[in-house]
């Protein structure tokens, strides 16, 4: 159970969001100009950032929805699902660019604490080709899963397990972003094994 | 208190120096008391409600999951409500962001309490939200005019 009274039915912050709508503006609107629209980082690598802290903080919703909304950017196949899974487990062995490995770095660096990001992770992504651009969104995205994560859990919200309720909204995110959405809409997975729909 | 609480505990020296300026402030600059409440908030002279909250806090600076079903009966026994608990929480964690980005960017932060005072009086008076940094620009470009 929750720690404070929430709307039964949804899940992790969509709860959150619904009991705190001014709160809930500028959130959506810092997770679109992180994670969407026109960067030199594509929508998936971005949402792998945010995915890979949200995994190091033990945060099953926020790993789970931002995985997923990776892999859906990905192609949405069982295999991009496998890729986020060994990202999260081990980045470093994966295929992805020396680039985006030494910004994953960067982001499990910032996850433990700011003061933990050293000049020797910061020259490493400049001698793979990162932007201060590139540094500085990478630095924010891993602090603000730091909250996003924190928020989550520390009210203690339900995360349900079914893989097919994290497909749907990975699939709603990567089509829709974050901002101008119902999060209050009943997602259908979980209306599906309720048998009814939450209004 | 509960953002210079969590910044100090982060250690990340901007944010608290900054918040603690703020909270001075609004308690008339009571700089003592902002102390104690960043070091040891059980001791300090506040409600048993705000102790109780400024532990939530302390929590939620380690990780969500450290947030117990006792920490939430203690703040709810001395009053508080869904709301303060959601706030609460909510600053501690975006403080958890606010002090990863400042200090994961290795930004200047001067260490001097004084530098520190007009910021929080501003902060205390006008909030975060305003033609502030527009203005501090603007006064940055007039300076920097007058030097050439």
């Amino acid at each position: 159970m929750a720690h404070i009274s929430l709307t039964e039915g949804l899940p992790g912050i969509r709860g959150l969001m619904t009991f705190s709508p001014e709160t809930t503006k500028p959130l959506t609107e810092l997770a679109q100009v992180l994670l969407t629209g026109p960067h030199s980082l594509t929508p998936a690598e971005r949402e792998m950032i945010a995915t890979y802290v949200s995994s190091q903080n033990d945060c099953f919703y926020c790993q789970s929805c931002h995985g997923s909304t990776a892999a859906q950017h990905l192609g949405g196949t069982p295999e991009h699902y496998d890729f986020i899974a060994k990202m999260k487990r081990d980045f470093e062995s994966t295929n992805l660019s020396p680039k985006m490995k030494a910004l994953l770095n960067i982001a499990g660096k910032v996850q433990i604490g700011g003061k933990n990001v050293t000049s020797a992770d910061i020259d490493r992504a400049r001698h793979e080709g990162a932007t201060d651009k590139e540094i500085h969104d990478t630095v924010l995205i891993a602090a603000a899963f730091c909250m996003f994560n924190r928020y989550v859990d520390g009210l203690a919200t339900w995360q349900p397990v079914d893989p097919e309720i994290y497909r749907e909204i990975g699939q709603q995110t990567s089509k829709q972003g974050y901002v101008g959405r119902d999060y209050k809409k009943p997602l259908e997975a979980i209306a599906a094994k309720q048998g009814h729909t939450n209004t | 208190m509960i953002a210079a609480h969590v910044s100090y505990r982060n250690r990340c020296d901007f944010c608290q120096l900054s918040h603690s300026a703020a909270a001075a402030a609004h308690l008339k600059g009571n700089y003592d008391l902002v102390e104690q409440i960043k070091i040891d908030p059980e001791a300090a002279a506040v409600s048993d409600k705000l102790k109780a909250l400024l532990a939530i806090a302390g929590k939620v600076q380690l990780g969500g999951k450290q947030v117990t079903s006792d920490d939430i009966a203690r703040a709810r026994q001395q009053g508080a409500t869904d709301k303060e608990i959601h706030d609460t929480v909510l600053i501690a964690a975006a403080f958890s962001m606010y002090n990863r980005y400042v200090d994961g960017l290795a930004t200047f932060q001067p260490l001097d309490r004084e530098a520190y005072r007009d910021m929080g009086e501003q902060l205390a008076r006008e909030g975060y939200v305003r033609d502030r940094f527009q203005e501090d620009q603007k006064a940055a470009q007039a300076a920097q005019a007058a030097q050439a």
